[in-house]
């Protein structure tokens, strides 16, 4: 195991200087408001967690994969090692379940620009998909994004507030 | 002579003149910081109503006298007024009271100038408003050099009932382009964001704050709008399907397009000065790197190839170069690339944090905001003399935004908890406070001049 952790670290310094994530071709979606529906449809690839079975491991306080957040210092984005388990648990899952999506929100405390925010919530959230992918996640499981400063979770202009702000958080479809 | 008083008030007080050589600058300000002046605007019924309030105002202001226009009592509005509500919001001109005269001046009487002199007037607008059988209405208007006792020009317009505020504020534009030799932005729009509890609005109202509605309405956040150079689009962030995209929003007819929905976050827009294309912060291939982007999704080419974050972009006025903020050096900055590619050159070096830059109409300014011992406050750069000046004494300011002529710097701040929007003359000199009841308000953007 600590070999493993080892090998991911040195993985996510060589990955930091340059990005190696593929890209879709095109815009995707031009219907405002199609994929916040979808929840209701579903398609090829979509997984219902609102069922039995998938609902109770993800959901489950006793389970691992209930936990979804992960917190930061001050103007940190590196996944402090309290927080591995937690994603390699998520990782295993994703590998467990190849048709299983999720998305990674990175938010930020409020200080600073919006737009800032913004791309330090992004740097956050690709922090934890990089680790998920090298655990063996596929690239096209997992979306990292952000929400910056936009969508806290505590009201206020408190330290405390900050701390519980800075934050990554996971979903799985059918949940966003 | 008041247009040449106006001028040479200006120049015999320009240490430094950041903006235009016919302007008063720092010398002025430490007295200016002593006058303050409440203007509360006409009451309106929409809730949009934003309310603004002057907290600091020019020293030396042309005393200008706007006589109520004979026969305005007809209108739903009194444009008398609104122009000198506006001419006053500007910092450069006071309104002098008028007395009641029998017979009513209009713009076709014999101006009597010793009088108006010994009220110590430099200006003076006299007009009427006359109801047509069509229903519509016909107002016209003079405006007389008092000093120098001579008309300068008039005008006259026609108009229905819902455009008698707009009609005041071409008034007023010309006045005020008349007296200073400048454009006024009266007749000019702002967008910017409320929210109230969990609702978003993105609004547009004059630049008086009057007649505010809203353009799109959400139960999630909307950020960073920015107008099309014609005034006819806006594109910004929403995140209505839980993620930032980018929108381009047509103010003609509502319709709405995607120009960035790339895996990731789509943030960041701006436009180049031609219209034809959107700077934006991408995260599709890892990190937060600038694109550009046809406003119609099409023709995506990255622009920035780095590690480090690259966001907020604006072009230059000349459409070359882009300014954005990154933090390649350890600390975000200002830096400034062309457009054809090539090496980022760094533009702000005071201090450890200097975000969303916004370049002058003229293209001699950077306005950003500056943290200055943990807090935010706007701050100018003079890109020739690389002279930096702090413009605000707030500690939250965001989104800075200028106006089309450059003369006033539109941000967000935070005042009691609450988000208002704020207005600082370009050399810090006039400030005013802009705020909607019961509602946070952000994000504003100052919109181009109404062709």
């Amino acid at each position: 195991m600590r070999a493993l952790w080892i090998a991911i670290l040195c993985a996510l310094l060589a990955s930091c200087a340059g990005t190696s994530e593929q890209s879709p071709a095109g815009v995707e979606d031009r219907k405002p408001g199609a994929e916040a529906r979808g929840a209701e449809g579903g398609g090829p690839g979509s997984v219902d967690l609102t069922g039995k079975r998938g609902a109770s491991v993800l959901t489950d306080p006793a389970s691992p994969l209930s936990k979804r957040s992960i917190f930061y210092d001050f103007d940190k984005y590196d996944v402090k090692p309290e927080y591995r388990p937690l994603v390699e648990a998520h990782a295993t899952y994703l590998r467990e379940n190849p048709g299983t999506k999720m998305l990674i929100q990175g938010n930020t405390d409020e200080r600073g620009s919006r737009e800032y925010n913004i791309a330090l919530g992004q740097r956050r959230s690709d922090g934890v998909k990089r680790m998920l992918l090298l655990l063996g996640a596929r690239e096209d499981q997992v979306e990292s994004v952000s929400l910056g400063e936009e969508k806290p979770r505590a009201q206020g202009s408190s330290e405390d507030a900050w701390t519980q702000n800075r934050r990554s958080d996971i979903l799985y479809q059918g949940e966003y | 002579m008041a247009q040449l008083e106006l001028r040479a008030v200006m120049q015999s007080t320009q240490p430094v003149t950041p903006v235009s050589a016919r302007w008063p600058t720092r010398a002025l300000r430490a007295v200016c910081a002593l006058c303050s002046l409440l203007l509360a605007l006409a009451a309106m019924p929409a809730a949009a109503q934003l309310t603004i309030e002057i907290t600091g105002s020019g020293e030396k202001r042309l005393p200008i006298a706007i006589v109520p226009l004979a026969g305005e009592g007809v209108l739903p509005a009194s444009i008398s007024s609104v122009v000198r509500d506006d001419l006053e919001r500007s910092g450069l001109f006071r309104g002098v009271e008028t007395p009641t005269m029998r017979p009513h001046p209009t713009e076709a009487s014999n101006v009597d100038y010793a009088e108006w002199r010994a009220r110590l007037a430099d200006a003076l607008v006299l007009g009427s408003v006359a109801a047509r059988p069509d229903g519509k209405f016909e107002v016209r208007f003079r405006l007389f050099d008092v000093v120098k006792q001579a008309a300068i020009g008039g005008v006259a317009y026609t108009l229905t009932r819902e455009q008698v505020r707009a009609t005041a504020h071409r008034i007023a534009d010309y006045v005020y382009e008349k007296l200073t030799g400048e454009k006024g932005v009266f007749s000019t729009k702002i967008a910017y964001v409320v929210k109230r509890g969990t609702v978003y609005e993105l609004q547009i109202a004059d630049a008086d704050g009057a007649n505010g509605f809203f353009v799109l309405r959400s139960n999630e956040p909307i950020l960073s709008p920015v107008w099309a150079p014609d005034g006819s689009q806006l594109a910004y962030v929403s995140f209505e399907q839980k993620k930032p995209i980018v929108y381009v929003h047509s103010l003609r007819d509502g319709r709405r397009r995607v120009a960035a929905n790339f895996k990731g976050s789509n943030s960041a827009p701006a436009w180049s000065p031609d219209g034809n294309t959107l700077a934006v912060s991408l995260s599709r291939e890892g990190g937060s790197q600038l694109f550009l982007v046809n406003p119609d999704g099409s023709n995506v080419r990255r622009l920035t190839r780095s590690s480090a974050i690259d966001t907020e972009p604006r072009f230059s006025a000349d459409g070359q170069f882009l300014y954005f903020t990154s933090d390649r050096g350890g600390s975000p900055q200002i830096y400034r690339m062309p457009i054809a590619g090539g090496a980022a050159q760094r533009v702000t070096f005071e201090g450890s944090y200097n975000v969303s830059p916004r370049i002058s109409p003229d293209g001699k300014q950077l306005a950003f905001i500056h943290r200055n011992d943990g807090r935010f406050q706007a701050a100018l750069l003079d890109l020739a003399t690389r002279q930096m000046q702090i413009l605000t004494d707030s500690a939250r300011d965001e989104s800075p935004s200028f106006a089309p002529n450059g003369r006033m710097i539109l941000l967000a701040t935070v005042i009691g908890g609450r988000g208002v929007l704020s207005a600082v003359s370009a050399d810090g000199r006039v400030k005013q406070r802009l705020s909607v009841a019961a509602g946070d308000v952000r994000e504003p953007a100052w919109g181009p001049f109404i062709q």
